[in-house]
């Protein structure tokens, strides 16, 4: 591959090969104030033309890597960030097995973590994003990874995709935070965050789950807070987790001590301010 | 495991998670690695069980149709 | 790396993990061979730098629980089967794992191959429906295309545990050139404890080296010949296995194929080969093991005119000209449908 890009996100080394330099370009500008990687990558991840001519006519770039969608669609060359995103994302769910891998945003204060998990558009991303300019340090937006052995939350702060309204929120972000603003990408508008610099300078700190939250938004939603069983929370993990099959009983184990472990709450809202009222509640 | 009522359980031979509710986890129990058919399985889990219910015949034979299918139990 | 030449070194001599410089170009080619597990077993005890050791134990722990799911498949298919009085016997990776062999540790296993009598396709097929599979392909042609003229039943996919069957009445298509015995494949196989069997030892290189260059285009071959180098070390350990090889090639037709098998085998491997048998090395070996190292350290497939050529090859294997040409005509022809699964 013509160009390399290493990136290291908490316990995740990513070998980033690219036929064009521009994703890695804005790659490296996103996540300059990140650690040194791992001489040894986890995963790797190939932005590649899928015909030879297509590197440079209506240039497309297919995402690829040690895991593969094989029906995965090309993004156009404006969107190599995003398509670099997604392919990073892919070889985690496909390929991690040293953690439990959980759909969800976690976000920590005072050595306790917090879990927000649920269906796609409740706006986890965005809540964390929040809370992690509001005194909470952000641990990831899109990935929890929980250890096989302590049930800790292993920090993965990528940089947060924000998509669509969520971007307004933070039009006044300092701009060497901010990637490109992307338009008509297959997810609408995204504008990529860089988390703040707690966030970054701690990201090899795990931290024990105190709580697990089920953020849902609506525009009419009542604000509401209530408690959820146990195992409807272990039924909706698995189904938030891409490798829970894969890890078999280590998985069982670990999933089935979280959710003994930490009480969850299903927290309804309709703005944000509310959202983040409501977990500082829950933190209580 | 039991949470809220219900048994999760981990079948180690298949590598699969199952969420079990009354009366499977205690036809599990009853069965115990020695076989037996329907009506002696209704005996041994009233012996061992309380389970009450007029149609407690029933609900085992379709809990066992759906072990059976799970895998977690077979004939012998 | 360019091709997966380093890979196969290591895999012939652990001792040589310490030469390494680029573990991260040998995990991916791994991966895209399908080779890390059988890569991990091998490597164990190795002095390695800590996060490869750390990956290859991930990687053995992960081959552990595919196998018990994959091995949990098998008796499930037996379960199914058993009332029919059948001989089922397992194919490939699982059949390696069922049966603990030593080309089993650490390797990738896929979807469960069965082979069975082909007068018996139809209740096999009726039972497995009857328990919870379903058919994959829902293309008229393709069906028609598995059923005539194929080896196999149309792909079977369980409903509630999502895994697939191949069931199989020979090991190469109907319309190949070559036509192996699968009555002697029945007669001449193994029962395992469970009752489930495994092809002989002679039977089961024959197979592996068919299913290498008689069948297919050879991609994910490296994994394939590993198994070879695996299977004849274990099994040439039994007095007479060379001669008992000889005669199943014979036998099956696939003398050509098994002694392609084992030269490229000791080639690349070391594989302790009988001269006689593996024959003297022609000029074509090589572009056969161009093709099985096509594979760079970024995982990328390479040289794209040989595996054209190996494409072609494949499809010209399986069938006559002139059914090949109405096969492809009829494929090109239907309007394209979205592929709906990964």
């Amino acid at each position: 591959m013509r160009h390399r890009l290493d990136l290291r996100i908490g316990p995740v080394t990513f070998r980033i090969g690219s036929d064009w330099r521009a994703p890695l370009g804005e790659l490296a500008r996103l996540y300059a104030l990140y650690p040194e990687p791992d001489a040894i990558a986890d995963f790797t991840v190939r932005l590649e033309a899928e015909r030879i001519w297509r590197r440079w006519i209506r240039p497309s770039v297919g995402i690829r890597g040690d895991y593969i969608l094989p029906d995965a669609s090309p993004l156009a060359l404006r969107h190599g960030l995003l398509a670099a995103e997604m392919a990073m994302n892919l070889q985690l769910a496909l390929g991690q097995r040293s953690f439990l891998l959980l759909h969800a945003a976690t976000v920590e204060r005072d050595g306790k973590a917090l879990l927000m998990t649920g269906e796609s558009g409740a706006g986890k991303s965005t809540l964390a994003a929040l809370l992690g300019e509001r005194g909470w340090r952000l641990m990831g937006d899109e990935f929890a990874l929980v250890d096989l052995d302590t049930l800790a939350l292993h920090p993965f702060p990528r940089a947060i995709s924000l998509k669509n309204e969520a971007i307004s929120l933070f039009a006044d972000a300092p701009p060497e935070r901010l990637g490109p603003l992307l338009e008509n990408t297959p997810k609408g508008r995204i504008r990529h965050l860089r988390p703040g610099a707690d966030a970054i300078a701690r990201m090899d700190e795990p931290a024990p789950l105190a709580a697990i939250l089920f953020p849902r938004f609506g525009r009419d939603f009542e604000r509401a807070m209530r408690p959820v069983g146990a195992a409807e929370v272990f039924v909706r993990l698995t189904q938030a987790s891409t490798n829970y099959i894969a890890l078999g009983e280590r998985g069982f184990e670990t999933l089935t001590g979280l959710v003994a472990a930490a009480p969850a709450w299903g927290i309804d809202y309709s703005d944000t301010d509310t959202a983040v009222a409501l977990v500082e509640e829950v933190s209580r | 495991m039991l949470l809220d009522g219900l048994t999760v359980l981990y079948h180690r031979p298949s590598g699969m998670t199952h969420i079990l509710v009354t009366p499977a986890p205690q036809i599990l129990a009853a069965l115990d690695d020695r076989p037996a058919d329907s009506d002696e399985l209704l005996r041994r889990i009233g012996e061992r069980f309380e389970i009450e219910s007029e149609d407690a015949a029933e609900a085992v034979a379709a809990r066992l149709a759906e072990l059976e299918a799970a895998g977690l139990v077979r004939r012998a | 790396m360019r091709d997966s030449h380093p890979l196969a070194r290591l895999l012939a001599d652990p001792a040589s993990a310490e030469r390494v410089r680029d573990w991260t170009s040998i995990f991916s080619m791994a991966r895209a061979q399908s080779l890390l597990g059988s890569l991990a077993w091998r490597l164990e005890g190795q002095d390695l730098p800590d996060k490869a050791a750390v990956i290859l134990a991930v990687a053995r722990r992960d081959h552990d629980t595919a196998r018990t799911q994959s091995l949990w498949e098998a008796e499930m298919a037996r379960r199914a089967l058993a009332p029919l009085g059948v001989p089922i016997v397992l194919l490939k990776g699982t059949a390696y794992a069922a049966a603990a062999l030593d080309a089993g540790q650490g390797r990738s296993i896929g979807d469960l191959d069965i082979l069975v009598p082909r007068e018996a396709l139809g209740e096999v097929q009726a039972a497995l429906l009857a328990a919870g599979w379903e058919w994959v392909k829902e293309d008229e042609y393709d069906d028609l295309y598995y059923r005539r003229w194929m080896h196999e039943l149309p792909p079977l996919i369980h409903k509630e545990r999502d895994r697939m069957i191949d069931v199989h009445h020979t090991i190469l298509p109907l319309t190949a050139r070559l036509k192996p015995d699968a009555a002697a494949l029945i007669e001449d196989s193994f029962i395992l404890q469970s009752g489930l069997r495994i092809l002989s030892p002679p039977d089961m290189v024959v197979h592996s080296a068919a299913h290498l260059f008689a069948d297919g285009d050879m991609a994910g071959g490296l994994r394939n010949l590993w198994d070879i180098d695996r299977l004849v070390r274990q099994f040439s350990m039994e007095p007479d296995f060379w001669n008992r090889l000889r005669e199943r090639a014979r036998r099956h037709q696939l003398e050509a194929a098994t002694s392609r098998a084992l030269r490229l085998a000791t080639h690349l491997y070391g594989t302790p080969v009988e001269a006689r048998l593996a024959g003297p090395r022609p000029a074509l070996d090589m572009f056969f093991e161009r093709r099985l190292l096509a594979r760079n350290g970024w995982g990328q497939a390479t040289r794209p005119i040989l595996r054209f050529a190996f494409y072609v090859r494949s499809h010209w294997l399986r069938m006559p000209p002139l059914m090949l040409a109405r096969h492809l005509w009829t494929k090109w022809r239907r309007p394209k449908k979205p592929v709906s699964h990964v």
